[in-house]
């Protein structure tokens, strides 16, 4: 009996970590769940705040803008020569300018953008959210009548979902401007021929299905971002550990959103 | 005189963390009552609880006769139009600049015009003793002194019927700190309003109270007149207001 007893706790300890850590993940999808929620019904509901909308529009699109052309071009540059040089294997480097628009638009364009914003615009609203919790100024809002959903979360939201498009259709331009710099300056592709295959092969659902990753991938952003931030706790660390894993959760997030719809989209044709 | 707010056995726990045990406490319109109590006694989460941050476990708040524990929406934001509250650090708004710090609610709640809005804000800066010239800046750009200030001018701008000052000398040097209480005085005095503090700087609760209560261990163990909080009878008061390391009270490290 003695040894029972002994013998227990270290039989349990291993089911009482999985234990811990399942209902601690399911804790962790509920208060995640109720919080998209929330923060859906302020963004869709009366009253929106165009001012903030505007400032984060800025903020999250225009200063995006060097970052997501830079990492556009060099990858536009890097697709044309691996296909090059894949496709010489079997005499395929005319495909060059077909394969580079399409997997640029469809999507590299989205998902580098993504990850750029992932890294750059969640965990950076994490720290100003997370900021904001640690020094009262969420209590402040709240006590002037302005409900932090409302004027805090939807307008980010908001504005997300709608410049990370326009900065996927600045990516695309940018990264088949990148393989068409490459395949003319140093694989020997003609520059009028390179464009007229691009433009010739390209469908608008190639666009539409990279711009609708691009509408979520900029909820999903925004959303990691301010959660993580409202959950933040005191201090510097607190604040550093909230946008780190903003940053981690919004760009694994991406990921397997952008898995999900490629799924769908295929599924239904698009 | 009826209560214009009072909590009524409240209690709140974290876990096994049992913060308030049952809270009564009331202040009536016009009067100031300063609560006393050492770190980690609970004041923050009383205070948090009558202000709607936070929902009590069991127990009531009730607002000018009207239980509002559990009001949320426009129940609420009704609650907290009459009521105004300087936050520890101030809580400013880093990304507006001073005057929009001070108008956010004639801006954001009572949807005022801007510039009628800009206006109304120098002026109750100019109550608390700042000039227009502060006004465009942003908070980062003017001292801790001067946050306080603007924070005050915050919460008395829509004239509530309540102000919540929660430890409004903390962190500022002696002189300051006399300076922001005088301008607590002088200002509820010229709204009329009712006010609850709270704090350990005994200098600001006896400058600022009409009553003092204590909080030691989630509940209210003394209540009286400011003046007679030296002689009240509690060795917990007591011990509190001299200062001492030694007596019932654990210094909480």
């Amino acid at each position: 009996m003695a040894d029972n007893e002994r013998i227990k706790p270290a039989v349990l300890f291993p089911v009482q970590i999985i234990g811990s850590v399942v209902v601690g993940f399911l804790r962790e999808i509920g208060r995640l769940g109720a919080f998209t929620g929330s923060t859906i019904l302020a963004a869709v509901t009366p009253r929106w705040y165009p001012g903030e909308i505007w400032r984060q529009m800025i903020r999250i699109g225009f200063y995006s803008l060097p970052v997501v052309g830079l990492a556009s071009v060099f990858i536009g540059a890097a697709l044309a020569l691996n296909i090059y040089t894949g496709g010489a294997r079997f005499n395929a480097e005319q495909f060059v300018p077909n394969i580079v628009v399409l997997g640029i638009t469809r999507e590299l364009g989205p998902v580098i953008t993504g990850l750029m914003l992932a890294g750059r615009v969640s965990a950076g609203i994490a720290a100003e959210v997370g900021a904001m919790k640690v020094t009262e100024q969420i209590d402040a809002l709240t006590t002037l009548s302005a409900s932090p959903p409302r004027y805090l979360y939807a307008p980010r939201l908001i504005a997300a979902i709608i410049t990370m498009p326009l900065l996927v259709i600045v990516a695309n331009v940018i990264g088949v401007a990148g393989g068409w710099l490459v395949s003319v300056a140093s694989l020997g592709f003609d520059s009028t021929v390179y464009l007229r295959n691009t433009l010739d092969f390209l469908q608008a659902t190639d666009v539409n299905a990279g711009l609708i990753k691009a509408a979520v991938f900029g909820a999903v952003i925004a959303i990691m971002g301010c959660y993580q931030g409202s959950r933040s706790k005191a201090g510097a660390t607190g604040v550093g550990r909230a946008a780190t894993l903003s940053m981690v959760g919004a760009a694994v997030l991406v990921l397997a959103t952008n898995y999900m719809l490629s799924t769908l989209f295929v599924r239904i044709g698009i | 005189m009826s209560a214009l707010l009072e909590l009524r056995n409240v209690e709140k726990s974290f876990g096994s963390n049992h913060v308030l045990r049952g809270v009564d406490l009331d202040v009536a319109a016009g009067q100031s009552l300063v609560v006393i109590g050492g770190s980690g006694s609970g004041k923050s989460v009383m205070l948090k609880n009558a202000l709607g941050l936070m929902t009590p476990d069991s127990g009531k708040i009730i607002f000018d006769g009207a239980d509002v524990t559990r009001d949320k929406g426009s129940k609420r934001d009704a609650m907290r139009a009459r009521i105004g509250m300087l936050f520890q650090s101030a809580a400013l708004f880093d990304s507006l600049t001073v005057w929009e710090n001070v108008a956010f609610r004639l801006l954001q709640a009572e949807r005022m015009k801007r510039s009628d809005a800009k206006e109304v804000a120098i002026d109750t800066l100019r109550k608390v003793r700042l000039g227009a010239d502060v006004a465009e800046l942003r908070p980062a750009e003017i001292s801790g002194g001067m946050q306080k200030r603007v924070g005050l001018a915050r919460a008395i701008v829509s004239k509530p019927e309540l102000i919540f000052f929660d430890e409004p000398t903390t962190g500022l040097d002696p002189i300051t700190a006399d300076a922001i209480n005088d301008l607590i005085v002088e200002q509820v005095k010229a709204l009329g309003a009712a006010t609850i503090s709270i704090t350990h700087d005994m200098p600001s609760a006896r400058k600022i109270a009409d009553e003092i209560a204590m909080l030691f261990e989630g509940k209210i163990i003394w209540r009286g007149p400011a003046s007679h909080v030296d002689a009240s009878g509690s060795a917990h008061v007591d011990q509190f207001v001299k200062g001492l390391a030694e007596g019932p009270i654990q210094p909480g490290f």
